[in-house]
């Protein structure tokens, strides 16, 4: 078996059947990202000690017996998810040295599941961005050309996997965060419906927006992480309190007679043609399965872009009121007063694009402002909720692209942030709706990766997730790997 | 579309957000949210009446607990992360003369 790219599937199975120990496998990993990561800046953190007791202890495990579904599997966590004694950044320079003084519930659940944390893998500030360059601890690197940006916020996670630095990765979606970088990385990523996971523990951007979900090679492995991520947790009152379905155990059926609507507002003027061709040969794989195509409308998806752009800015302002500089965060060096105190550490503490999107929230949550604003993109993401209500009447999942184009240069679009929004054109829709979305490999454009945007109905993951399996047995893009990470 | 935001705006929201006013950025950050404004003002030729707001996907709300204590974090494990902490409390600059 090749280690570098094995699955986590794979990987279950081989340290089941005593051919590698966990200790083994975490320590090639930590050797990978110890050659590799320089040239990647994937990683914030690496673990290496509690990784490795955390292998001593999944081998002691093993060899009683006692084996729970991810023991030994070596996976690396977005560095928004607070881990108990670890850094916990965000990506920003205002938690530098926050030190988590407890763990978040889906990371914990993964723990108690026996995975290992190898590290924490690097990320545009707070999850602001669609490239990761907004990061305070620089830009990641695609494993695919270097000279590429991995997509974003999700960037570490998606340039780890990527590369071969650990089997699978945690990451968080607010308006594309986990499916961007999973489309120009040439994984399989997946955000739930919104409530799945709990948010507990998870550094908050845009609280009604924000889902954790898993970044993977395959389908299955996605399934496999997302049964032990999900789950209600009294600590966050917007977690579903629902049974969490086997999704694993529901992969093989056929999908034959499975509709999949085919949105025409996916198919715009800024469409790369390479992708568009690619999606419409993955279409055509779909109908050979058995699938049946059907044309269906979401109208109010061109709108999708500035309701996102009011809500989530909106909801950031609020969120980061709570870097203060007193209780926890970067604090300013010698204060004149309170609010010089405030000020001067939250100037110094955020990046631009962050204290941008605080200025535009401030802005759409202001008297006078508010209902042109606020008010009016809360109507507007029902009435794009409402377009996929109609729309799943007649469909059982929705197909596009991931993103307009695949990746692009790292400081291409610096300097146009209209353009960078736009990345999330066909991936902010199905954040405002709450409802789950995923994108898998579905073939190269010019030798990079392009993504196949899944979206399926309100807590259909498992429809998803068959869909993307069954893709999956037919086609070989999800087993391609980045020439430069060998 | 005329810009929203002028340098008193600014200087306004700024003073709401806790962010400091940059005279030496002030043009370019006018520009980075008036951009940003522009690019939202896309919805506004969208017809809302009659629609209520969306604020939670699914349509729940927020659950309702008993007011009581369920758990304690040390605190001293959260003074780890204070900037300035001693015997208990956070420091701050004086707010009283």
């Amino acid at each position: 078996m090749n280690l570098t790219f094995a699955t986590l599937a794979d990987l279950q199975n081989s340290l089941r059947n005593r051919e590698i120990s966990a200790t083994e496998l975490t320590q090639y990993y930590l050797a990978r990202i110890d050659a590799l990561d320089p040239a990647l800046n994937s990683f914030i953190s690496i673990h290496t000690e509690a990784a490795l007791d955390a292998a001593t202890r999944a081998d002691k495990a093993f060899a009683q017996g006692d084996v729970r579904p991810l023991t030994g599997i070596p996976i690396a966590q977005k560095d928004i998810f607070c881990l108990q004694g670890h850094r916990t950044t965000a990506g920003s320079k205002m938690l530098a040295n926050f030190i988590a003084p407890y763990t978040a519930t889906c990371s914990q659940k993964l723990a108690d599941a026996g995975a290992i944390t190898l590290g924490k893998t690097n990320m545009d500030e707070f999850a602001m961005g669609s490239s990761n360059e907004n990061s305070y601890f620089g830009a990641v690197h695609n494993p695919w050309d270097h000279d590429l940006i991995p997509g974003g916020s999700s960037g570490g996670s998606a340039a780890a996997v990527a590369a071969g630095l650990c089997a699978a990765s945690t990451g968080t979606d607010t308006g594309g965060s986990i499916r961007q970088p999973a489309a120009m990385c040439g994984l399989t990523g997946l955000k739930p419906t919104y409530g799945r996971i709990s948010r507990w523990g998870m550094i908050a951007f845009a609280s009604s927006l924000d889902q954790a979900g898993p970044m993977a090679r395959t389908a299955q492995d996605a399934a496999i992480l997302l049964e032990h991520m999900a789950g209600h947790d009294p600590r966050d009152s917007t977690s579903l309190n629902e049974p969490v379905p086997r999704f694993s155990e529901g992969l093989g059926g056929s999908i034959k007679g499975l509709r999949i609507g085919v949105c025409q507002e996916f198919f715009t003027e800024g469409l790369d043609p390479a992708v568009e061709r690619t999606i419409r040969d993955a279409l055509a794989v779909y109908e050979s399965l058995g699938a049946t195509l059907v044309d269906v409308s979401l109208p109010h998806t061109p709108y999708s872009i500035s309701a996102y752009y009011v809500i989530a800015p909106a909801e950031c302002s609020a969120n980061l009121a709570r870097f203060d500089g007193i209780r926890y965060g970067h604090r300013c060096l010698d204060p004149e007063n309170l609010q010089d105190l405030y000020q001067r550490s939250r100037g110094e503490g955020f990046g631009e694009e962050v204290k941008k999107r605080i200025l535009v929230g401030t802005f759409a949550l202001s008297a006078g402002y508010f209902d042109a604003f606020y008010h009016r993109a809360q109507k507007i993401r029902r009435l794009i909720k409402e377009d996929f209500v109609k729309a799943f009447e007649n469909v059982d999942i929705i197909a596009g692209p991931t993103a307009p184009t695949p990746a692009f240069a790292l400081g291409e679009k610096a300097s146009n942030p209209v353009e960078m929004y736009l990345q999330d054109i066909f991936t902010i829709s199905a954040s405002l709706a709450g409802v789950p979305a995923m994108s898998i490999p579905a073939g190269l454009a010019n030798g990079l990766p392009v993504g196949l945007q899944l979206i399926g109905n309100y807590r259909q993951e498992g429809t998803l997730l068959q869909a993307a399996h069954q893709f999956q047995q037919e086609t070989p893009w999800h087993t391609l790997t980045p020439p430069e990470a060998l | 579309m005329n810009d929203l935001v002028n340098e008193k705006t600014l200087v306004e929201l700024s003073t709401l957000a806790a962010l400091p006013f940059e005279p030496e950025k002030s043009k370019a950050t006018l520009d980075a949210l008036n951009e940003v404004l522009a690019l939202v003002a896309q919805m506004q030729t969208v017809d809302i009446s009659d629609v209520a707001p969306l604020a939670h996907p699914l349509e729940q709300y927020q659950s309702l607990r008993a007011d009581s204590v369920t758990e304690n974090i040390d605190s001293n494990a959260l003074s780890h992360n204070a900037p300035l902490y001693e015997a208990g409390l956070y420091f701050v600059p004086k707010v009283i003369e």
